[in-house]
């Protein structure tokens, strides 16, 4: 990698306060991201074409999009986040920017959390907007398609807080990118079932209240803890180097 | 208290009380669980909905019950191993996780087989046994995360986050009989209430349930024995214990 395409951190001073060194983790990721914009399509790309298989690999039926649409579009978007969740940790490990970001004195699991908020706005939030689209060329209905913006807007961050969890835990292991999905594909069905479900609701015409209220404590379960674990996960994979 | 504690952190001493304590479990075990399967599968009456096929639950219940509790104390071994850093703890974990996995395999197929008669279907995706086979995914994500790293303490403290992380999955599969409706029949055994079924059916169920609890002790003994044995190949207990025999 270009070694000037990637911005030093600067926050070494005790007098920065948490939420400064936040934005300052936040603003950095968003700056390397963008100085590499194929890294940010990457994901998109894959998503796309993901759900393009399934149409031409299964039926182009508009009965069969339409009821296996939203389905479709969430495994695609749970897969493209799986994807890009390798690169969360792994440039700042291998230059010894993640070193830097533990020994700072504000709390590691806040930088986790800038981080990985990071992360989502980089791939999460695109696949959302990307869905209308895709949801239209799978025949989903406009109730269903707004519905399902809506969960996969409650649920990629969910999605990013967890994965951040297994690529710590994965860093710098031999075979990382296999052995990460096999950690967090688990910990992600949860989600993908209450993100379908709510669609599925939503397109029989019943209340979908109750889903997104549950799809929203899982936000919170995950934004509260999620960030503890990966700083933990952390430490244990760089004491491990 | 706080002597025993010590103690029990030290793997020779554990090696010991293990090896005097293994006999009693495994003959503890195999009686109980040959007079609760001897008992549920001959002598136990007949359901008058299911028939006979309702006798597997006689070896269904115990390695589901099972399953799930092992994923329990696996975790607060985790929380040993992060606070304390307790050696045993994480040899425990690495040890169980093996048995954890088959467990969860046996009561998915023990369940498979007697869905077929009576749902008249191998599999549903229902919460139940939806929430088994991510249990089953999450003894395969420890395991092979264990196996990934060869640091060993390294390896001790990043499996125990990632069981911390899952048991998340316990309370779903514990209530998901009753949060949602499903295929599956409620729980059996509960604390608050008296069994469902008759005295000669959940008596039997309770055998061969402490039976497998005592036959899993002896296994994870046995297994952590192991464990020591490599892990202090250096020490001179161990050698002392290899050349004369004994501990």
């Amino acid at each position: 990698m270009n070694a000037d395409c990637r911005p030093t951190l600067t926050l070494r001073q005790d007098s920065v306060g948490a939420l400064a060194a936040m934005q300052a983790v936040f603003t950095r990721d968003m700056k390397v991201a963008f100085r590499q914009r194929q890294d940010l399509l990457n994901p998109l790309l894959f998503f796309v074409m993901v759900v393009t298989l399934f149409p031409l690999g299964v039926s182009p039926e508009v009965s069969f999009l339409r009821e296996a649409g939203a389905g479709i579009l969430w495994v695609a978007a749970l897969l493209s986040v799986l994807l890009s969740l390798d690169h969360l940790f792994r440039h700042d490990f291998d230059d010894g920017t993640l070193e830097q970001l533990v020994l700072q004195p504000q709390p590691l699991f806040l930088l986790v959390l800038a981080k990985t908020a990071a992360h989502w706005v980089l791939t999460g939030l695109p696949l959302v907007v990307l869905t209308p689209v895709l949801g239209v060329m799978v025949h989903l209905d406009g109730n269903s398609i707004g519905v399902l913006c809506l969960t996969l807007l409650i649920g990629t961050p969910v999605l990013s807080l967890i994965g951040s969890i297994g690529a710590a835990l994965t860093l710098g292991l031999r075979s990382a990118g296999v052995l990460l999905s096999l950690l967090i594909i688990p910990l992600y069905i949860p989600v993908l079932i209450f993100g379908t479900g709510t669609v599925a609701s939503a397109a029989e015409g019943a209340p979908v209240g109750a889903y997104l209220a549950l799809m929203g404590a899982f936000l919170v379960l995950a934004l509260t803890l999620a960030p503890f674990a990966s700083a933990a996960a952390l430490r244990i994979s760089l004491s491990n180097g | 208290m706080w002597q025993f504690f010590h103690k029990l952190g030290s793997p020779k001493w554990f090696f010991g009380i293990a090896a005097r304590l293994m006999p009693w479990l495994l003959a503890g075990g195999i009686l109980l669980l040959m007079a609760g399967i001897v008992w549920g599968l001959a002598f136990a009456p007949k359901d008058y909905l299911q028939g006979n096929s309702y006798r597997i639950i006689f070896i269904h219940v115990p390695t589901a019950f099972l399953a799930q509790s092992v994923y329990v104390m696996m975790a607060v071994a985790a929380v040993v191993t992060l606070v304390w850093r307790m050696k045993l703890a994480d040899v425990f974990v690495k040890s169980v996780a093996p048995v954890g996995l088959v467990l969860t395999f046996l009561s998915l197929f023990t369940g498979a087989v007697w869905g077929k008669p009576t749902w008249g279907t191998w599999w549903v995706w229902d919460a139940r046994l939806t929430s088994m086979l991510i249990l089953l995914f999450l003894y395969g994500g420890v395991i092979a995360l264990d196996r990934a790293i060869n640091d060993e303490k390294s390896a001790a403290r990043a499996v125990s986050v990632l069981v911390l992380v899952g048991v998340v999955n316990i309370p779903i599969i514990q209530y998901s009989v009753e949060w949602w409706n499903t295929l599956h029949q409620p729980s059996t055994f509960k604390l608050t209430e008296k069994p469902s079924m008759p005295a000669e059916m959940w008596v039997p169920l309770l055998l061969s349930v402490l039976g497998l609890y005592l036959l899993f002790g002896w296994l994870a003994c046995l297994r952590m024995q192991t464990e020591i044995l490599l892990r202090e190949q250096r020490t001179r207990w161990v050698k002392d214990y290899v050349l004369v025999g004994r501990g």
